[in-house]
């Protein structure tokens, strides 16, 4: 604890998880996320714990469900095609209320795609990723020093309310080196109580059974409903999420994970300039930091999502504002922006919301108007009604951003 | 102050670990520091190049797209990375192994002969060094003492020798003048 | 009165749900007189199936789990490792240790990982309502091939003890059948075998049951028997493949 050290981000999650109490780990080769296995083939067996290369994804994840069922702390990491291939198994881990932690250090797709970095996986993330109805907890770092301290918060999580917690990395996350500071006290996984109902040593109890059917009448919806109440706690609760510059913006990026980070850039290129530009970085992309992003867009009117995907997080930002506010998107699927395009982006944006932004203003400083003030704001107080009795109308000026978007947005 | 690099060549030139290094001796100077390699198939065989960011405020992108300086080691990382070098900014060249010129007028030239100095020195492995050494004393971004000491933490198996042999590298490389 | 027989404390007292003349109830119960002999009940840890055993998580009365279809060696890894301390047996249909789960079966014996399964061969899915298994004989009727397997669409049999005992880390490979008295005796001694080699640290021991699945092959009890020793067994010959005692040694 303390000491900075210069780590790669793949190398940085497998100590950070180590450190957290994982004992046991089992994967399979896949680019770019190679480093985790590497460093846990020898850092676990040192730690006391066991390191498995497994015949592939599906047996990996696998290893983990038995593991994970015995009480102990585990891990399992991979990149997009091969979380694919493990989702059923983490179904199953959700089906069966196992807390389990794994890390996507997603890579171009679909299919093959290419190694470089992408975020073309949220969609699977953040909207279950295996079959059936159950949630994952899903925190996306965007440093090295993230990368080594949310595994901890993970295994928490996952334990606290018993289901699958996973990091959604990518592959610059997991490539670079940055200086990580482990700020927590290592864990000793003797420390941490056996749960009531791990399984093994079985002495003076009853035996205990592990597994993800229902077949009882009624039975599976009502599991079903106690989960739902669950996520429902978890959203309420559990919401991390970061802001720079919001207090005066007049135009907020919205960016997850590394590309959050470019948009940092393009931020600060903008505020160089005295554009009144900020942040808006969820940090748990399930639960989605709604009701803050909601509440920001009752003063912000304008926003721009930036993305390395089609457009998959945007969904998630255009349902948390509800059509209350603009919502641009600068796409690049499985391509890597760099700070200069996405301030062009937001120059262009920024100089067509000016003349806006300058007729409030005008209105705010002229007392005479006052009377105008109501007249121009009804638009917001109308959209209340709005929300409930015409839908087909908001539906309408979703789609418009939507095509505003492609053209501003998307490369290809 | 920020410092965005690329530094480029052949895969065993020891662009990776010079771009390691530079990471690691910026963090030593308290700084802010990222470091990202050209990664996968890219890096086996064909040219390797890594980016790194050393910055006083918060390392943003660890791409780095628009370099302050870039180091090429090698012929073809020329083509490659001259057009991205920021108007302004440092091209460092190693003249033993690049014999083409950069056609580019609003950036500084340093030709360094890495590959001679280093031949003389004792082994062409430490040419990197060189270009290291020609880095710090052209930018002064970090001192060279500070790089010797990040040796140390990056290489924690080499031999003493090996390690005092980068350092007088490092020194060699930091005389150059432009 | 002597009590001379009762239900085995491994088994949890209640009603199995399995039809007429199948094998399962049959070897549920000689791994559940195993574990008592043995005294190994409270530190074992089973993992049920997918298929007809996937209920066999509520019969065995030890720690259970039951995990996705063919996935039992990986999970059964995943908990030995993690607890060396336990006793871990996957029980296994030939659906799901043959055919989805292969790579898990193969690959559990190369690593020789310290458990032991139970295969249960009764040459067609059961649960799903049988359909071709990896096991079907040539000629045998599935749902999936009405006209009989034809070896030139559907390919041939696996013989899951021979393949794997050109593994070096498959220790102990037997099989054996429960279609007669005298095999169910046997049945219960590999059983025991493959358990004692866990608690001896030997590695991967498998039991290769051939059993009857009368339901499926749309034969009564009776004729199910016979249908094991005369139409599975010319196929699937009984006997110990490996054992740890001739290292190495193939019968």
């Amino acid at each position: 604890m303390g000491e900075k050290i210069l780590m790669k981000g793949n190398e940085a999650l497998a100590e950070g998880a180590v450190l957290a109490g994982c004992r046991f780990f089992s994967g399979y080769p896949i680019t770019p996320q190679n480093e985790v296995p590497e460093y846990m083939s020898w850092r676990l067996p040192e730690a006391g714990g066991t390191f498995i290369q497994a015949e592939s994804e599906v047996s990996a994840i696998n290893m983990i469900y038995g593991a994970a069922a015995t009480g102990i702390r585990t891990m399992t990491s991979s990149s997009s095609p091969g979380i694919s291939l493990k989702q059923e198994g983490i179904s199953y881990c959700a089906g069966a209320d196992l807390p389990i932690f794994f890390a996507n250090v997603v890579r171009g797709g679909p299919g093959l795609g290419n190694i470089a970095a992408s975020q073309g996986d949220y969609n699977q993330s953040v909207k279950g990723g295996g079959h059936g109805d159950y949630h994952t907890i899903v925190l996306a770092p965007n440093s090295v020093d993230e990368m080594g301290n949310f595994p901890k918060k993970c295994y928490e999580l996952a334990e606290k309310y018993r289901m699958p917690s996973m990091i959604l990395a990518d592959g610059i996350l997991g490539q670079m080196m940055e200086p990580v500071e482990f700020k927590f006290q290592p864990v000793d996984p003797k420390s941490l109580k056996k749960p009531e109902w791990s399984l093994g040593s079985a002495e003076g109890r009853k035996k205990r059974i592990v597994r993800s059917y229902d077949l009882r009448e009624g039975e599976l919806e009502k599991l079903n409903w106690i989960r739902a109440k669950k996520f429902k706690e978890i959203e309420d609760k559990e919401v991390l999420f970061e802001e720079k510059n919001i207090n005066d913006a007049q135009l907020v990026l919205v960016a997850y994970g590394t590309s959050s980070r470019i948009a940092a850039a393009a931020m600060k290129m903008a505020r160089d300039k005295g554009m009144k530009v900020g942040l808006f970085r969820p940090i748990t992309l399930w639960p989605f930091p709604k009701k803050q992003l909601a509440k920001m867009a009752q003063r912000v009117k304008n926003f721009l999502v930036v993305e390395m995907s089609q457009g998959q997080f945007v969904d998630d930002v255009r349902l948390a504002i509800n059509g209350t506010a603009e919502i641009d998107l600068y796409a690049r699927p499985s391509g890597i922006p760099n700070g200069e395009e996405v301030f062009a982006v937001v120059d262009k944006l920024y100089q067509s919301i000016k003349p806006a932004i300058a007729a409030k203003k005008a209105e705010k400083s002229k007392p005479a108007k006052k009377a105008k003030a109501p007249k121009k704001a009804k638009p917001t107080k109308k959209l209340k009604p709005v929300k409930k009795f015409q839908p087909v109308k908001k539906k309408t000026t979703k789609i418009k951003t939507a095509k505003k978007s492609t053209k501003k947005g998307g490369r290809r | 102050m920020y410092q965005g690099i690329r530094i480029s060549g052949f895969g065993g030139q020891g662009v990776i670990s010079a771009g390691i290094l530079l990471a690691q001796a910026g963090l030593l100077e308290n700084k802010n520091v990222s470091w990202f390699p050209a990664y996968g198939a890219e890096m086996r065989g064909g040219t390797a190049n890594c980016s790194v960011v050393i910055a006083s405020e918060e390392v943003s992108s660890p791409v780095v797209s628009r370099p302050d300086t870039v180091i090429v080691m090698n012929e073809p990382s020329l083509a490659k990375f001259e057009p991205l070098v920021k108007p302004g900014g440092l091209l460092i060249i190693n003249s033993s192994l690049v014999n083409s010129k950069p056609k580019r007028t609003d950036i500084k030239v340093a030709y360094v002969p890495c590959n001679k100095i280093a031949e003389e020195i004792g082994t062409t492995k430490i040419a990197n060094m060189v270009a290291l050494g020609a880095y710090a004393g052209l930018t002064g971004a970090l001192s060279v003492d500070t790089i010797a000491k990040a040796l140390g933490k990056v290489f924690k198996r080499a031999k003493p020798e090996m390690l005092e042999l980068n350092v007088k590298a490092l020194k060699k490389g930091a005389e150059t003048k432009i | 009165m002597e009590l001379v027989n009762k239900k085995p404390s491994s088994l949890v007292d209640i009603k199995m749900h399995y039809c007429p003349g199948c094998g399962h109830g049959i070897v549920h119960r000689l791994i559940a007189e195993v574990m008592d002999e043995l005294g190994i009940r409270e530190r074992t840890v089973g993992v049920a199936p997918v298929g007809c055993a996937v209920f066999s998580d509520d019969y065995f009365n030890c720690d259970m789990i039951q995990g996705p279809h063919g996935r039992g060696p990986a999970i059964a890894t995943g908990i030995k490792r993690s607890q060396p301390g336990c006793i871990v047996f996957s029980y296994q249909g030939d659906g799901d240790l043959a055919s989805i789960g292969m790579a898990e079966t193969v690959h559990s014996a190369a690593r020789s990982e310290n458990i032991s399964i139970i295969f249960i061969n009764n040459a067609i899915y059961g649960m799903t309502g049988g359909q071709m298994a990896p096991t079907t004989l040539i000629g045998q009727p599935a749902t999936t091939c009405p006209k009989g397997r034809d070896p030139k669409v559907n390919g041939y049999p696996i013989k899951v003890c021979e393949l794997l005992s050109q593994l070096d880390g498959a220790r102990f490979l037997e099989r054996t059948s429960v279609s007669t008295a005298q095999g169910v005796i046997k049945t219960k001694k590999a059983i025991k075998k493959a358990f004692q080699n866990q608690i001896e640290g030997k590695g991967f021991s498998l039991v290769e049951i051939l059993s009857m699945c009368p339901t499926n092959w749309g034969v009564t009890p009776l004729q199910g028997l016979k249908f094991v020793d005369e139409k599975m067994m010319p196929l699937y010959p009984l006997g110990v493949f490996r054992s740890p005692e001739q290292e190495g040694g193939q019968k």
